[in-house]
């Protein structure tokens, strides 16, 4: 009992090799098939982000969001592509032509290649490499050319301060999610996310490593560039960053790459650590797995959309802090101490395992926890320390000693 | 297995397809009046002083050397993680003093001052 669309996929294989077309070229035409169905999948869900992206960004900030077009203004990203095809297109004097209209191809086509390899059903993945995890590195690596494009092609002061605080914020995040990538590689035994979902039995990763987890959300939300972590496109400080100079369906082109990009990360964790398309009745009818699948990548979705719309911006400085001197040595930390307790507990009951797994996530939390909050006071006493204060010369101010 | 890598080389050549359809299609349909007025690189208002592609600070080279320390580092991790399940204790523990290689290498970063952003 397969899925309908592998279903599918197996009756028009052997209908086209009676046709006497020679095997490659089957195979072929079947790959340009799947390759068409989930890019247009993911491209419908795409315009489907923006309607969800407004009416919850509305409901955070006590509004109504779009209300007039169609049921629950369903209709309204559909209006919105359209007044962004008939607008018109402007180049800016002195950019870059080449890069300035690659850069927009490439910050879409990178989020839609991440999907070739997400499984979203038992049997329903595009490409099940057994280097899954590190095609989505390498790839989601990918998507940060295309701002780094953008924002020096563009010949705009603005835009190239926010590709170099990409260039900084980036290239900082991709260590620690790395790290943090290797801890469900190691609890799975393997790199493809497809042998990663099936190993989640009985418990999923989260369970086991929800330090890891944690960190490969936060850090996903930083490559994202998305708040907190907005730097390269802070409205507040440097207009709009790397997009300032594109208009019309370009800007369009960045505005729904980060969408999906947000809805891959969700995708992403929820493959790694939730269970993918785990859920009860998965193995009786395979194809409730894209509805479980999807249910999960949507509720980590509006988390990270939950994270945007309640923090404020992060100064650079902080932000590289964090990262260097904080995540990446905790993700070391996590990866060692997984690694061995693995070792250690493999052989005992399967309880003992997921317990000890879990009580060793919880003290690294509880520890670090710890360290922040001396590192925290330590701060404060420092900072309560009387500075200098600025007065007026010969006043009594000026000349006490503070 | 070739036929996993054959889809995503077709995902591959076919992905950038999509977005490229949606620039040309406003070329079809979008009006196309340029000036040099509007062709200015905006910067609030004023007219824009000097290049724009100048000489940016070392701080980003240092980072992007520390970056790629610890990505290639992940990179060797990754068929350590994968294998795991089959390796013994010691050439677990090996892995370990690997990391702590590097943990040196971040704590020698840090003291030399090269991840302060000034």
């Amino acid at each position: 009992m397969g899925d309908p669309i592998t279903m599918i996929a197996r009756w028009l294989e052997s209908q086209l090799l009676g046709l006497g077309l020679s095997p490659v070229l089957v195979t072929l035409i079947l790959a340009v098939l799947g390759v068409i169905l989930i890019a247009s999948f993911v491209l419908v869900m795409d315009i489907f982000l923006v309607w969800v992206e407004r009416k919850v960004v509305a409901r955070f900030q006590d509004r109504l969001g779009p209300n007039r077009l169609g049921p629950f203004g369903l209709i309204q990203p559909i209006a919105d592509v359209i007044k962004l095809l008939i607008k018109e297109d402007i180049t800016p004097a002195g950019a870059d032509k080449f890069v300035y209209n690659l850069a927009p191809i490439i910050a879409l086509a990178t989020v839609l290649l991440l999907w070739a390899v997400i499984p979203l059903a038992p049997d329903l993945v595009g490409s099940d490499i057994n280097v899954g995890v590190l095609y989505i590195v390498a790839i989601g690596a990918l998507a940060t050319l295309g701002v780094i494009m953008a924002g020096w092609a563009s010949n705009n002061k603005y835009a190239l301060l926010g590709a170099f605080r990409t260039v900084a914020q980036m290239v900082s995040y991709e260590v620690p999610m790395v790290i943090a990538l290797l801890v469900p590689v190691l609890l799975a035994g393997s790199m493809g996310l497809n042998a990663i979902v099936e190993a989640q039995t009985p418990v999923w990763f989260v369970v086991v490593a929800p330090v890891a987890a944690l960190l490969v959300l936060l850090t996903g939300i930083a490559e994202l560039g998305r708040a907190p972590f907005d730097l390269s496109e802070a409205e507040s400080e440097i207009v709009a960053g790397f997009h300032i100079e594109y208009t019309g369906m370009k800007f369009g082109l960045f505005y729904a790459g980060e969408l999906l990009h947000a809805l891959t990360i969700g995708a992403l964790v929820s493959t790694l650590f939730l269970g993918g398309w785990r859920g009860p009745g998965v193995e009786a009818i395979p194809i409730l797995g894209v509805g479980y699948f999807l249910i999960k990548a949507f509720f980590l979705y509006w988390v990270i959309m939950w994270v945007k719309y309640s923090m404020p911006r992060i100064r650079i400085d902080h932000m590289l802090n964090f990262n260097w001197k904080f995540l990446t040595p905790l993700s070391l930390v996590l990866l060692m101490v997984t690694a061995i307790l693995d070792k250690l507990l493999e052989n005992g009951p399967y309880w003992v395992y997921v317990t000890g797994m879990l009580l060793a996530n919880l003290v690294i939390i509880w520890a670090v926890l710890q360290l922040l909050r001396s590192r925290a006071r330590v701060e404060r006493v420092r900072v309560a320390e009387p500075r200098p204060v600025a007065a007026p010369p010969g006043s009594p101010a000026s000349t006490t000693t503070l | 297995m070739a036929n996993e890598w054959l889809f995503i080389g077709v995902f591959l050549v076919l992905a950038p397809i999509f977005p490229i359809l949606a620039i040309l299609i406003p070329r079809l349909i979008a009006p196309r009046k340029p000036n040099p007025l509007k062709n200015q690189t905006y910067e609030c208002g004023i007219e824009t002083v000097g290049d724009t592609w100048i000489q940016f600070r070392v701080q980003y080279y240092i980072f992007a050397l520390v970056f790629l320390i610890f990505d290639v580092e992940a990179v060797f991790l990754f068929p350590w993680a994968a294998a795991l399940k089959q390796l013994p204790l010691f050439a677990v523990l090996e892995g370990v003093l690997f990391i702590m290689i590097l943990v040196v290498g971040l704590v020698y970063a840090w003291r030399k001052g090269a991840l302060e952003w000034v």
